[in-house]
This record gives structure tokens, C-alpha cells and sequence, in this order.
């Protein structure tokens, strides 16, 4: 098992899209290293043909009728946006420059 | 009827809605007493991050009103609720202890508050909990720790030590949880009070902020195990717009908790959940109620469920990882905070995401999500998360093997009593093994309750007694749960929290005044 580096933490923060300051990469890297160690452990268990679980009942799709029924209005639906315009969610710009 | 207490604040949920069905007392008066409570105390315990006094009062003196006019209404009519903050309110704030959701007013009512909306319970408000449901002390909330009203200086446990504070301090009768990992069970352990898990899919999760969608559960919580029944039977129940929720009738709990019988039922003490990392107190108290349950004719062998040593480790694998994926809709786009990076022109979707995410998640929540992230990143995906879900399966099948051999199993709710805030803040992995004896119960999506067994001798704080049973059997856990607190209660001399210290009282100056903001 290999421990975590700093430059390993920062790349996971970017894939799980949070800006970390300095200091709380510092201290991450050592808290998740205690952390990892201590989960580890489950590679321990006797779970050699062991299939594994994902949920605790067995899933099934679930329709219902294809049908109109009350739902949000727009007005709802966009009540709580950080900013709107025309009945639509407003974003900042999605595409790089390049 | 039963006695009515002179302070209503002080009456079951039970003996009020008898009150109220006679018309001895009114809705409006009852909720009024809570609210003039909350006005009291809650400066000392922070128990709720919102009061909605005049919602309250309406729908109070809605139920008055009906029942005045021979409507027939539900059992808890015109008892009045705290709704754990994970909860969508319709109308009422929502911010899961979490600086992303401030001020967020969600157009939509949870499935569960719809429930209790329609069986006349008036919201009083919204409780505390760690951010996301993420801790086990309430430290985590980005709105400050509940105070435990034991002693002010200790946790109220966690996630939901917002419900479990206002119960142990008389702030509401009844509150709603939702336990992932124990945020229902361990909050009720530390305050002397109750609560249910009940089985995965019971109680519907539509409308609540999702955790960790295999794990999450939402239950009552009260100050009895009756009560704790009664709510229960609110709030389980099929729910189309849950594609996980049972299509089955609630289990008999209520029932069960007023038969509180042990007669001839089998009880398995579970080997992996005590001994060593117990507190004394802790063991103690549980041999006694232990021997209480045999004195009342059950029949007590030991249990072991070897995989048990495992299971909070699969379980920061599992939770994080779900983590990881619900909590990436926090985008910054079409609810809650937008941060925009400083010092950047024109920022792009991406740079104002993880701007905002830095500065609304707060260090537990970014720890998790990372955490999560590493465990299901190719390379590491089988050596984590899938040895994770071979550990769930190994953990399921023990509870199988044990429920072959005995009816519900009990153990401690916690290793320990409450410890004093600040105590293991900086320490992740010491506050994550405060569930390592609730934990099993969620990876195999069984169901579990926690109510009192005392005082520990050495502290002088209350200890939690676990019962778990067989998916769908809930009732089973309010039979054995009545039965010891009889036993309990008669042993005490009265209830448990009629020993918790007075709470010194918000004078002309109450710090109270600042909620509802």
C-alpha cells in the first residue's frame, strides 16, 4: 500500500473539484494518511470468493404511469439558484479559451 | 388518563396526545410552553439552527380548530416535532449544518414532513447536526456544537445531537433523525433519550439530503420507547418517489411497545461489541440490563459475528465513496453558495465549482469527499471500495448466522459515555470509532435502537443500550426495548431524564432572541 503524497492530494482535490489552501493540503495529507492506514484493514478480512454487496436490499427499477402530474414551476425550480435569467439557471462561461 | 404534568414540557409525546384528544389541553398552549422553552434554554444548548414560531402556532390552532369540530385526526395530532435540519421544509430553511445551504428555502416538502404534516404534528424547527450528517458530536455543524444538557460542556453525539439535545433538554417532546452510521442511535446514547433506525427502506429518504444513499435511514427519536413507536408509525410506511422504499405495511411497533414483552425470546449478546475500548460505566450498566432482560424471562446466550472487527473500516471506504458522488451536485449552479475565485478574470464554471466547494464545505466534509474519491480512482478501486463491499457481504451474512440462532441482539450504543467538546476534533479516526458498535446495523441495512440503561458510576452520564433485529422485525426491538425500560424505570424510581440538572434559564437578555435568522 503506498501513502499518500502531497502532489497526490492536490490531484484528488481537483478530480473532487475543491480549491485546497496550502494549509489545508498540509494538514490533509497527514489525515488522510492515518486514515488510509487505518481502512486498510478490510484487505485483512477473509473475503477471498466473497461476492461483493452494494446495497442492503436487492434493487429494481421502479416507473410509474406516463402521465402529467403537479411539479416545480419554473419560478420554484429556480428559487433557489445563485443567479438566473429568462427562466433559466445562469452559469459562469463552460468552455476554456483555447 | 395518565398524569399531565403541571410543565407540559415535561409530558410524554403519549400522555400529551391523550391530553389533547380529551381537550384537557390545547395544541396552541402546548406548542406556546415549547416555544416559551426553546425561548429559555436554547441560548445554553444551540439544539436548533431555525424556530418557526408562527408556523407552529398555525398549525396548532389548524388542529385545534379540527378537532373542535370532530375532524378525526391522527394519534400525535397537535404534538409538536423538531425536524432535523437534513430534512427539505418546504418554506423553512434547510441547511444541513453546512455553510453550501445557507439561507436555502426548499420549494418542496420531505416525504417524512409531508407525513408529519398531514398527521397534525406542528414543526417547532429545524435541529443542529454535523455538516452533511458527517460526525458524530455536532462539532462539524458550520453554525456551532449543540451542548449536551447532561453537561453543557460535553458532545450531544452526532450527526443528530440537535434532536437529541432538544429531547434530553424539553425543547420538543419528539424530533426526527436520520442514521447512516449510527447519527440516529449515538445521539440518544450520550442524552439518555431514544431512537430508531429502523430497516433500510422503512422510512422513505425522498426530500433528505442524501449521505450515503446505501446507508442512510431516517427515524424517530423520543423520550420514550413508546413514544419513539408512535412516531415511527408517522413516519414509515411506502413511498413511490423512493425507488428503495418498502412496499410493505410499518411493522406492529406500536403494538410491540405497549405489549413490552420478553417472554421466552432469545437474546444474543454480540462478543465483538464490548470489552476492551469500552468504558467501565459502559460495560457495567449494559451487564445489568442484561440480567433485567433475563429476570424478565428471556433466555440470553452469547453471539459472535467474527466479520464485525471490519466493519468500520468498510464502512469509511463505503460512506466516503457515496459521499464523493452525492455531494458533487453542490456545483454552484442551481442551489445554494457561488464563491467566484479571487483574482480571476472571467472564471469558468469549473474554477467558480471549486471555489465555492473550498469555501462552503468545511474540513470533515472536504476530508470525506477526498477520501472518497482516492477509494473509487482506478488503481485503487478493488484494493478499497470493492474490498469494502466483500466486507458488507461477510458482515450481512454474521447477522444472518446470529438471527438463525437468536430473535435480536443487543450490545453498548457506544463505546463511551459523552466526551467534553473539543476532546477529539483533531483526531478524524478517534471520533469515527464512536459508531463502531452501530455501524454493522446500516451495512447490512438492519434495523436498531438505542434507550437508556443509566448512569455510568465514574462520570455520572448516561449510557446507551443497543437492540438490533432482522430486516422488517422493527417491532421486535420496541418489545424488548418497553420491556427493559419498565424494569429500568422501576429501578430508578422514574424516568431517567427526571435526574438531568436544571439548565440555567435565559434571563431579560436571552441569547435565544437570534434565532430564526
Amino acid at each position: 500500500m503506498s501513502s499518500l503524497t502531497r502532489a497526490d492530494v492536490s490531484h484528488l482535490a481537483g478530480l473532487a473539484r475543491i480549491e485546497l489552501s496550502d494549509a489545508e493540503l498540509d494538514q490533509m495529507v497527514g489525515e488522510l494518511g492515518v486514515i488510509i492506514e487505518s481502512v486498510a484493514k478490510v484487505q485483512q478480512a477473509p473475503i477471498g470468493e466473497v461476492a461483493p454487496m452494494s446495497h442492503p436490499l436487492p434493487l429494481t427499477n421502479v416507473t410509474r404511469p406516463d402521465v402529467v402530474r403537479p411539479s416545480l414551476t419554473p419560478a420554484q425550480a429556480l428559487s433557489g439558484a445563485p443567479a438566473s435569467d429568462q427562466q433559466r439557471f445562469s452559469v459562469p462561461r463552460i468552455l476554456d479559451e483555447e | 388518563m395518565t398524569d399531565l404534568p403541571t410543565d407540559l414540557t415535561r409530558a410524554t409525546a403519549a400522555v400529551l396526545a391523550e391530553a389533547l384528544a380529551s381537550k384537557t389541553i390545547s395544541s396552541v398552549e402546548l406548542t406556546q410552553a415549547h416555544l416559551d422553552r426553546i425561548e429559555a434554554v436554547d441560548g445554553a444548548v444551540h439544539a436548533y439552527l431555525h424556530v418557526d414560531h408562527e408556523g407552529a402556532l398555525a398549525a396548532a390552532r389548524g388542529i385545534d380548530d379540527r378537532r373542535s369540530s370532530r375532524e378525526a385526526l391522527g394519534v400525535l395530532a397537535g404534538v409538536p416535532i423538531a425536524v432535523k435540519d437534513v430534512m427539505a421544509t418546504r418554506g423553512l430553511p434547510t441547511t444541513c449544518g453546512s455553510k453550501m445551504l445557507e439561507g436555502w428555502i426548499p420549494p418542496y416538502d420531505a416525504t417524512v414532513v409531508t407525513k408529519l404534516r398531514e398527521a397534525g404534528l406542528p414543526i417547532l424547527g429545524k435541529t443542529n447536526m454535523d455538516e452533511f450528517a458527517m460526525g458524530s458530536s455536532t462539532e462539524h455543524s458550520a453554525y456551532g456544537p449543540s451542548h449536551n444538557p447532561w453537561d453543557l460542556e460535553r458532545i450531544p453525539g452526532g450527526s443528530g445531537g440537535g434532536s437529541s439535545s432538544v429531547l434530553a433538554s424539553f425543547q420538543s417532546p419528539l424530533a426526527t433523525g436520520t442514521d447512516t452510521g449510527g447519527s440516529i442511535r449515538q445521539p440518544a446514547a450520550v442524552t439518555a433519550t431514544v431512537g430508531t433506525k429502523p430497516t433500510y427502506g422503512g422510512v422513505s429518504r425522498y426530500g433528505l439530503v442524501a449521505l450515503a444513499s446505501s446507508l442512510d435511514q431516517a427515524g424517530p427519536c423520543g423520550r420514550t420507547v413508546l413514544d419513539t413507536a408512535l412516531l415511527h408509525a408517522v413516519m414509515g410506511g411506502h413511498d413511490p418517489m423512493d425507488s428503495t422504499s418498502i412496499d410493505a405495511p410499518v411493522p406492529a411497533v406500536v403494538e410491540a411497545a405497549r405489549r413490552a414483552d420478553v417472554k421466552g425470546l432469545r437474546i444474543g449478546v454480540v462478543k465483538e461489541l464490548g470489552g476492551e475500548g469500552y468504558q467501565a460505566g459502559v460495560r457495567s450498566r449494559f451487564e445489568e440490563s442484561v440480567q433485567l432482560l433475563v429476570d424478565l424471562g428471556a433466555e440470553v446466550v452469547e453471539v459472535s459475528c467474527p466479520n464485525f472487527e471490519y466493519a468500520l473500516a468498510a464502512y469509511y471506504l463505503i460512506l466516503p465513496s457515496e459521499a464523493s458522488s452525492n455531494l458533487a451536485k453542490f456545483d454552484a449552479m442551481r442551489y445554494g453558495m457561488r464563491v467566484l475565485p479571487e483574482g480571476v478574470d472571467a472564471p469558468s464554471a469549473e474554477q467558480v465549482m471549486s471555489a465555492t466547494r473550498d469555501a462552503g464545505f468545511g474540513p470533515e466534509v472536504k476530508r470525506r469527499i477526498i477520501l472518497g474519491t482516492y477509494a473509487l480512482s482506478s488503481g485503487y478501486y478493488d484494493a478499497y471500495y470493492g474490498s469494502a463491499q466483500k466486507v458488507r457481504t461477510l458482515i450481512a451474512q454474521d447477522f444472518d448466522a446470529a438471527f438463525g440462532q437468536v430473535d435480536v441482539l443487543v450490545s453498548p450504543t457506544a463505546p463511551t459515555t459523552a466526551f467534553k467538546l473539543g476532546d477529539k476534533l483533531d483526531d478524524p479516526m478517534a471520533m469515527y470509532l464512536n459508531d463502531i458498535a452501530t455501524i454493522p446495523a446500516n451495512l447490512a441495512g438492519v434495523p436498531g435502537m438505542s434507550l437508556p440503561s443509566g448512569l455510568a458510576e465514574e462520570d455520572g452520564l448516561p449510557v446507551g443500550f443497543q437492540i438490533l433485529a432482522p430486516a422488517m422485525q422493527d417491532d421486535r426491538l420496541y418489545a424488548v426495548g418497553a420491556a427493559l425500560e419498565g424494569a429500568l424505570t422501576d429501578r430508578w424510581g422514574g424516568p431517567i431524564l427526571d435526574g438531568i440538572p436544571d439548565l440555567p434559564s435565559a434571563g431579560a437578555a436571552g441569547s435565544s432572541n437570534a434565532k430564526g435568522a
